[in-house]
């Protein structure tokens, strides 16, 4: 870590690097917004912002079973709500009993209902409060560490399951016949999703998680070409976000999670008439 | 063209499909479904919506549980090897304002390597190979959402042709795809089953392209109803039972 700051410290000659705080939070937006960039391609492209806003809502419940549970690390019981969470909704919605948007939207609240009761029992619940916009100046490194292992799994399996996924997009049943298992693929896609709003959340915050993961996918799509400059420009334009909205939130004196997601939002709206037709 | 295109068809090979009945929360959707569908002939299944044809499509596609069998026989009668299904979907409800390209979407189905590396050389040749068959090599570049109906089912046969199929099916879209380019699709169709070893079956809603281009119809509702040429089919009293009694069209 010591070598990392050193470089840092060499590259970066600006009074807001001389703070180890400022360093360790450049360190988790480089590590947590490509993750956002790379999987909000297909989250959009299969119409799931709505299902990523509801996910990271869940995160409060999964906080609130640990507590009840006597689990003293959060981040624990909210990965595992997380991705158990994921997995039912994904399998109640392919088994196409009702309108996808009513199902998560009761799951949804009823999880941040749970969450909020347990937590703000005897008025305990300012102690979780910044969990709704998250803090990234606090991150440490061992956070640091957690975030670089989730990037470089998520890149793995992104490489495998992007082509069966970007198919089932298109058709499940063509998907299908070509030998692609779609729900399986679809359980990988929403796992990687869970994983990494859960491990994020702590430092973007709940309202604004599901922002970071649609706006730069979302603004690649008015101007990229083909699926690679699609995913390529999403993790530019996140990137971008991520730093320009942290150095913003320094001078400014402001929220860094709040930045990211307006310079984010800045981008979509100049790629707008950008759009290809 | 692919040196499998080589094959002449013979005619003689053929799927059966014998005693194919689903079941679905304690319904009867498909009952005793029998059927041969030979090599180098277009079976067409028609039927009111409701008769069973897209169940029975989703049964040999494999994506839901049936009781009966489907059986590849070799021109001998021997059973050969599993079949191999083509598929080309009905008009699809995928998102068309995605950067998915054509070329991204046929190395996506055709390569391992994930499409967001690049689209290796050898991946957009195999492409663009498999594309000359339908005639849309053209298309290559254009967005998948920007394509015509038409356009769009050129695609997805030139997809379902690679790897070359046993059984090619094809799920005629409802609506989308102007005359013209249902002709045309047709002919490329006709002329794809005359000159491979495959053969094709057709779930189709305009009779008046059964009328013309199918070899074999088997008219279905719940069950095989009727199944000949087309003339006997259109001929029968279930046919007229089906569609004109009911004041039903396709």
């Amino acid at each position: 870590m010591s070598a990392i700051y050193a470089a840092m410290d060499a590259l970066l000659p600006f009074e807001w690097a001389s703070y180890t705080f400022m360093k360790n939070a450049l360190l988790a937006m480089l590590l947590i917004t490509p993750l956002f960039g790379v999987l909000g391609t297909m989250a959009v492209d299969n119409k799931m912002a709505f299902f990523s806003d509801a996910l990271g809502h869940s995160a409060l419940t999964g906080i609130a079973l640990g507590v009840v549970l006597g689990v003293s690390n959060q981040q624990a019981s909210m990965l595992v709500f997380g991705i158990a969470w994921a997995l039912l909704i994904t399998r109640i919605k392919q088994r196409n009993t009702a309108s996808a948007d009513t199902i998560i939207s009761v799951f949804s609240s009823t999880s941040v209902a749970l969450g909020l009761v347990i937590l703000a029992r005897g008025g305990a619940f300012a102690k979780y409060s910044g969990y709704l916009v998250g803090d990234i100046l606090a991150v440490t490194p061992q956070d640091l560490l957690a975030l670089a292992v989730a990037l470089a799994g998520t890149l793995l399996v992104w490489a495998y399951v992007f082509n069966p996924l970007l198919l089932t997009s298109v058709n499940a049943s063509l998907a299908g016949s070509r030998g692609v298992r779609a729900r399986a693929v679809e359980y990988v896609f929403v796992v990687l999703v869970a994983v990494t709003v859960m491990l994020s959340i702590r430092w973007v915050g709940m309202l604004l998680i599901n922002s970071l993961l649609i706006l730069p996918a979302a603004a690649s799509r008015n101007v990229a070409k083909n699926a690679a400059w699609y995913i390529r420009l999403s993790v530019a334009f996140a990137l971008f976000s991520g730093v320009a909205g942290l150095l913003g939130s320094y001078y400014l004196n402001t929220s860094a999670g709040a930045a990211v997601v307006l310079v984010a939002a800045a981008i979509y709206f100049i790629t707008l008439p950008l759009r290809r037709k | 063209m692919s040196e499998q295109t080589t094959h002449a068809s013979c005619g003689l090979c053929r799927i059966e499909v014998e005693g194919l009945s689903v079941v679905r929360d304690g319904q009867t959707l498909l009952h005793d479904v029998g059927l041969h569908v030979h090599c180098g002939e277009l079976t067409a299944l028609i039927g009111t919506n409701g008769a069973g044809k897209t169940t029975l499509i989703r049964a040999l596609l494999g994506e839901i549980p049936f009781t009966g069998t489907v059986r590849h026989l070799t021109q001998d009668g021997k059973p050969a090897a599993a079949v191999r299904t083509g598929y080309v979907p009905q008009q699809l409800e995928f998102d068309h304002s995605s950067p998915v390209t054509v070329m991204d979407f046929m190395t996506a189905s055709l390569s391992r390597r994930a499409v967001w590396l690049g689209v290796s050389k050898r991946a957009r040749r195999e492409a663009l190979e498999a594309l000359s068959r339908t005639d849309c090599e053209r298309l290559s570049d254009r967005r998948l959402g920007a394509l015509s109906g038409g356009e769009l089912q050129r695609v997805l046969l030139a997809l379902a042709l690679r790897p070359q199929p046993d059984l090619l099916i094809l799920d005629e879209p409802v609506s989308g795809v102007d005359q013209n380019g249902l002709e045309s699709f047709y002919q490329t169709v006709a002329a794809l089953r005359a000159h491979n070893h495959m053969a094709v079956l057709l779930v189709s809603h305009d009779l008046d392209v059964v009328r013309r281009y199918a070899d074999h119809v088997v008219l279905m509702q719940g069950t095989v109803l009727c199944q000949g040429r087309p003339k006997e089919v259109f001929e029968s009293p279930e046919f007229g039972q089906v569609f004109y009694a009911r004041g039903n069209e396709a």
